[in-house]
């Protein structure tokens, strides 16, 4: 029997089906390994007893032949998912001590299902970011590093924790956000996989906001097929998010089939950046030939507005954000610094509170709806937006998803491209049209780079119809046969 | 369009975050930058689109007229950094 931090999602659950080992033993491997992987920084919070109080009723429940879908699997969750009377940080030193007294609702379904809470895992502070270093609570560290090399990488963002400890094998699977790639980038930074669903899919009720247009909740997998298994759990309507979608969730795990024939593959040309790496290109027109040999037929398409898409995305974000943010007063909940008077408490908590990615995306969100400035830019890029939902449109009328790189680089070492954020904001540019578009993205790992990093490929699919994304990133796991992994945790450095 | 102090200084107030009067300068740089940037969606034709303020094409979903949350004020002021006899405090407002 392989270590119990190794398994699949899907093969622990088959595992404690047959009774070859309990939830209790599943859990206690994964504290341990948690344990020995403090110096990666991937929790906040480690919630120990309550995943050994899980575990033996999750074993209690299955003796008495009653099972969920996740019965007994441990997993870790991004802290940007609200959880009763557990610490919810969102990253940020403005929720300081702050515990819900309520449950997001995704995170409510997973322990319906059965499902073990290790605990909250480490982010860029509210969502917003793309390396995990605007985290009140420090970097994590990607535990992936350049083959010889001792200097530490980032495990992508803003779900880098989610990311990392997936990859270390300190947790089966995660949750993560994604509003611009938040769960795709670091999933391929870190060589696993990362779905991020149809705008609607999964309800948004007790996730922190960040940009309540663009925000959607997903799984965080070592497999194809475990990121379908979540989903399903994960999935459905919510009469406390009326974004979320009235309509009925399908098995996505019985939808890999692996069969992909005749299935059409779009193929971007826009999405062949200026300045892309050789790899990069030689990795997709790589996945390209997989899915061709599977019977697949790549058509070439044309996404127009790609260009205009990440200043859309810096338009609409912030500006949502500083809405959603506006709550943070020092009243309600977490950090209080005093003042005189009421605005001036307002003024210097949010100044304490707020790290300053967080602080220049509020001000700029605040100054594109600010009076004289809101047509030009707010409306602007919400026209532009319509524009951008609409070439995906017209794509999807000639193909049934499309395939492209999950980011233009792998994973950089931590520090790098800290002073300028134009050039952080650019590893997001396959990633974030897809959520302008509401539409659902997968990323696979596909390979590794030259410097020996994981890179991933991104499917996109049609809105609701993630099986056929989930069928073809299937076959793409297959081709790749993707088993590189990075150094066991705790040894090395 | 370059961002002066007294904009950035106006915006940080609209936003109620205090900035130090020497950070001013470098933020107004910073958030220059970026705008500078987001700039180039003015050589985009909008005209006659209409702009996407929800993505997902649901209509609104109507529920029954009915209380269906309340009584939970001890919950809510549990997080509170400042509360007394069931209210949040805060400065003084009035005088």
């Amino acid at each position: 029997m392989a270590e119990l931090t190794e398994l699949s999602l899907a093969d622990a659950r088959d595992g404690l089906r047959q009774r070859a080992f309990s939830a209790v033993e599943l859990a206690e491997a994964h504290l341990a390994a948690m344990e020995k992987a403090r110096h990666l920084n991937a929790f906040i919070t480690e919630t120990p007893e309550k995943a050994l109080g899980q575990a033996h009723a999750s074993d209690a429940r299955r003796a008495q032949g009653d099972a969920g879908a996740l019965e007994g699997l441990p997993i870790a969750i991004k802290d940007l998912f609200c959880t009763k009377n557990i610490l919810t940080t969102a990253g940020s030193h403005i929720l300081d001590g702050f515990k819900p007294p309520y449950e997001s609702t995704v995170t409510a379904k997973l322990w319906q299902a059965g499902a073990v809470c290790l605990g909250k895992v480490n982010l860029d502070e509210f969502a917003m970011g793309s390396s995990n270093m605007t985290s009140y609570w420090g970097p994590v560290v990607n535990p992936w590093s350049r083959p010889g090399e001792n200097r530490q990488l980032v495990p992508g963002g803003s779900s880098g924790g989610s990311a990392a400890a997936v990859a270390a094998r300190l947790a089966l699977a995660a949750i993560g956000t994604d509003t611009g790639g938040s769960i795709r980038q670091p999933a391929g930074f870190c060589g696993i996989v990362g779905v991020k669903p149809t705008y609607g899919r999964c309800s948004r009720w007790g996730i922190v906001a960040f940009a309540s247009s663009l925000d959607q909740a997903g799984p965080m997998t070592r497999s194809v097929r475990d990121a379908a298994l979540m989903l399903s759990v994960m999935s459905g309507h919510d009469p406390q998010d009326s974004t979320s979608a009235p309509l009925a969730v399908p098995d996505f795990e019985a939808a890999l089939t692996g069969d992909v024939r005749g299935l059409r593959i779009g193929i971007p040309r826009e999405y062949r950046v200026p300045d892309m790496p050789a790899e990069i290109d030689l990795l997709w027109q790589r996945g390209i030939d997989w899915l061709k040999a599977a019977g697949a037929e790549p058509v070439e398409i044309s996404l127009k507005m790609t260009k205009y898409a990440l200043p859309t995305y810096y338009i609409i974000a912030p500006a949502e954000a500083s809405a959603n943010l506006a709550r943070y007063d020092g009243v309600r909940f977490g950090l209080r610094v005093p003042g005189a008077t009421l605005d001036e408490m307002y003024e210097k908590t949010r100044a304490e509170g707020f790290g300053a990615e967080v602080k220049r995306r509020v001000l700029i969100g605040t100054y594109v709806l600010s009076a004289g400035y809101y047509d030009a830019y707010y409306l602007k890029a919400q026209r532009i937006r319509t524009l951008i939902a609409r070439d995906f449109d017209e794509a999807f009328e000639r193909v049934d998803a499309i395939l492209t790189p999950t980011a233009p680089s792998a994973a950089f070492a931590i520090g790098e491209k800290m002073d300028d954020p134009l050039a952080m904001y650019l590893n997001d540019v396959f990633t974030v049209p897809v959520n302008l578009a509401g539409l659902p993205g997968i990323s696979v790992p596909a390979g590794l780079s030259e410097e020996g990093l994981p890179l991933g490929l991104q499917v996109i699919g049609r809105a609701f119809d993630e099986a056929t994304m989930l069928r073809i990133a299937g076959v793409l796991e297959t081709a790749a046969a993707f088993t590189a992994r990075p150094a066991p945790a705790g040894k090395g450095d | 369009m370059s961002l002066d102090k007294a904009t950035v200084a106006r915006i940080a107030t609209l936003a109620r975050i205090k900035l130090p009067e020497a950070d001013l300068e470098a933020i107004g740089g910073e958030l220059d930058q970026i705008l500078h940037w987001v700039e180039q969606l003015a050589e985009v034709d909008t005209a006659g689109v209409e702009p996407m303020t929800c993505v997902a094409h649901l209509t609104q979903p109507l529920r029954e007229d009915v209380v269906t949350d309340g009584a939970r004020a001890d919950e809510i002021l549990r997080n509170a950094p400042g509360r007394a006899h069931g209210f949040f405090t805060v400065p003084k407002v009035v005088e």
